[in-house]
């Protein structure tokens, strides 16, 4: 065989990569270049910052939950606040990021695919401050689950397509984002919703999402002069995760926790724990850790929230996982819960049930952490309210 | 270069001065019909070559009628080495060469080298993974170069002219000429450039070139033969098997060779 020429950065160790149709190779190319260019272009990182202070509301707070810490059981519990961002989650800090991209390179159609809506929403958003055409896919589960969010992207001037092949859930909706990519790539930027998929994606969305870590660390030296001693983000497809552990990766005294949604529990086989129960395998245009049987058929996840109900995960998490360097836990969805009352009740902070994964692992572990803990509050829960209530007996409100 | 059956068939079908007829079929669709059955139907059709689909559960380069037949197998419980147990039925009673296509995940998470060996033993002929394009996987690349499948490569409408010699020659067997931007699935108009395009690829690489996605009908198989080595029918077959039975698929199947003769 002769040789072939493979770009080495594509991958975090032997994860990551790019499994796509031949179709998309040279779309791929051409986002590696331009991201390249962008990344080193001053008046982009420019106009980036400036759309992050005066229309994303950057920098979020950091926030000292001592209620919250109370119940515990460590006074020093703080919040990144990235519900209070524009939209209400940390996902717009990567779509206002790659919507400039799309921008740069001249594409006028965007699509996405979306779980909780969240995504659909930074993204549907986006399009409307810079005028692009905006289709949204998501599983006809989700928009069930997430009606709210289906109209807010309607409102916002967005498409949105039910996808009800499959699980019709976010992994579903991400086959036909990809399948819409790989008819329409001549005019169309695919923004990817977390940091999966082929690469550049990962690595991009890391960087558009690492604004989160690189201001916490900076507020969290400033209130306390020191460093945290444990960082908790949750994990669906792992950008808020990543954003908020990449700047904290070699500060060797942070432990970092990933926490998945473990929906029924892990021995029920009914939950999202790709990390914590999965195997290597390709889904999506990545080599990564994933649910699948013993045929190689990728399994549905389950979760009580939208946007961790996804049988992969980012690449970049699975070599932190291998290197020992993360620890990846997870709550279930009846902790999730729990976690999404008991913050309401405590702080007067509405979580998104995601959010609530990670502040359960908190509820339940913050005791047996010496020192401060850091915590993403990844997004805000509205959209959650109208489903909590069903799942809780008490019927939808929307 | 491999001893190929595969290359046996475009040798043969250039001496008669035509292109190959190369039919799709999905492994265990119809549910309810042996897919080694399936197969001889198809060989006897005047199939000069089958692609048969090891069906994987997110089929992303694929539309909604292969997605519906990857999907009934797949509740239908078809695994990896049933489908490998039918394609040696199958080759026990017919010659046709069989190109398995799949995607990557159940063949790396049955084993690459134990797939590659088993598939060898039940008669496959080539290996195409429409999600591993040239350069992707260096490791995995070598291992299906090294095994005695012939490796069929893609070649997009959207693949930059430089690629297209790396391709080649990283592929053997034939070269699958992709005939429009998008997933697999029936269309009623092929694009006008395509036989030129097909033209230009034949005059730059040293394998023979077939052409798939979208083709329906015999005379759109006419068409693309009169430009091409090969021509593959895939979602417009397998939604006839869908809906109107094997038998059906295979008249559908004469037809298309008739039209190619
Ligand atoms: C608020 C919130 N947090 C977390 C997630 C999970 O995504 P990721 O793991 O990429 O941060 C979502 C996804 O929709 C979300 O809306």
């Amino acid at each position: 065989m002769s040789k072939i020429t493979q770009m080495q950065s594509d991958r975090f160790g032997s994860f990551g990569g790019r499994y796509v149709p031949e179709t998309l190779v040279g779309a791929l190319d051409e986002v590696a270049v331009a991201y390249a260019e962008a990344s080193g272009d001053e008046s982009f990182q420019d106009e980036l910052k400036r759309l992050n202070t005066s229309f994303v509301g950057r920098p979020t707070p950091l926030y000292h939950a001592e209620r919250l810490g109370g119940a515990a059981g460590n006074r020093d519990v703080w919040l990144k606040r990235e519900d209070l961002n524009h939209t209400g989650a940390h996902k717009i800090n990567n779509t206002i990021g790659q919507a400039l991209l799309a921008g740069r390179m001249g594409k006028r159609r965007i699509i996405a695919e979306t779980g909780a809506g969240q995504h659909g929403v930074a993204t549907a958003t986006a399009c409307a401050l810079f005028d692009l055409e905006c289709v949204v896919y998501m599983g006809e589960e989700d928009v069930k689950r997430q009606a709210l969010n289906v109209y807010r992207m309607q409102l916002l001037g967005a498409e949105v397509r039910p996808v009800n092949s499959g699980t019709r859930t976010l992994k579903d909706a991400t086959n036909e984002a990809i399948r819409d990519w790989v008819t329409n790539v001549d005019s169309t930027h695919y923004i990817i919703g977390s940091v999966v998929g082929p690469d550049p994606f990962p690595r991009m969305v890391r960087d558009f999402q690492s604004i989160i870590g690189r201001e916490a660390r900076e507020q969290f030296l400033e209130c306390l002069g020191r460093l945290p001693a444990s960082v908790v983000a949750c994990v669906g497809g792992g950008s808020n995760a990543m954003g908020m552990f990449h700047p904290f990766v070699y500060d060797e005294s942070v432990e970092l926790v990933g926490v998945e949604a473990g929906g029924s529990g892990i021995e029920s086989g009914q939950h999202s724990a790709s990390l914590a129960a999965g195997t290597p395998g390709v889904l999506h245009g990545s080599l990564s850790y994933l649910l699948q049987d013993s045929d190689g058929q990728v399994l549905p996840a389950h979760s009580v929230s939208a946007g961790l109900d996804y049988p992969g995960v980012g690449p970049e998490h699975s070599h932190l996982k291998d290197m020992g360097r993360v620890r990846y836990t997870f709550a279930t969805d009846e902790q999730a819960l729990g976690a999404f009352h008991k913050l309401s009740e405590l702080e007067g902070i509405i979580p998104a049930l995601e959010t609530a994964h990670a502040i359960a692992y908190v509820l339940e572990h913050g005791a047996s952490v010496s020192g401060p803990i850091l915590v993403c509050l990844s997004g805000r829960g509205d959209k959650d309210v109208s489903h909590v209530a069903e799942v809780e007996g008490r019927g939808g409100f929307f | 270069m491999k001893a190929s059956a595969i290359r046996s068939v475009f040798a043969a079908v250039q001496e008669e001065g035509r292109a190959a007829l190369i039919p799709y079929v999905t492994a265990g669709h119809p549910v309810g019909d042996s897919t080694a059955t399936v197969l001889q139907a198809l060989a006897d059709s005047g199939a000069d070559l089958i692609e048969l689909g090891v069906p994987f559960s997110d089929p992303l380069a694929d539309g909604p009628t292969i997605q519906g037949s990857s999907f009934s197998s797949l509740q239908n419980g078809t695994t990896v080495e049933d489908v490998l147990a039918e394609l040696k039925t199958f080759r026990a009673e017919r010659t046709t060469p069989v190109v398995l296509f799949t995607y990557l995940n159940p063949v790396l998470h049955y084993g690459l080298e134990d797939f590659l060996s088993d598939a060898t033993e039940c008669g496959a002929s080539g290996l195409l993974l429409t999600d591993l394009p040239v350069g992707a996987d260096c490791e995995v690349e070598r291992t299906v170069a090294e095994s005695p499948l012939d490796f069929i490569r893609l070649v997009a409408p959207t693949t930059r002219a430089e690629r297209v010699p790396e391709i080649a020659e990283n592929g053997s067997g034939f070269l699958y000429y992709i005939s429009r931007a998008g997933v697999t699935g029936a269309r009623s108009q092929l694009r006008e450039s395509l036989s030129d395009e097909v033209a230009a690829l034949r005059s730059q690489v040293g394998l023979p070139v077939a052409v798939g996605f979208g083709i329906s009908t015999p005379e759109q198989a006419r068409e693309v033969g009169r430009a091409s080595d090969g021509v593959v029918i895939g979602s417009a077959l397998v939604r006839i098997m869908d809906e109107s039975g094997v038998e059906a698929g295979a008249r559908f199947v004469a037809r298309l060779r008739a039209a190619l003769d």
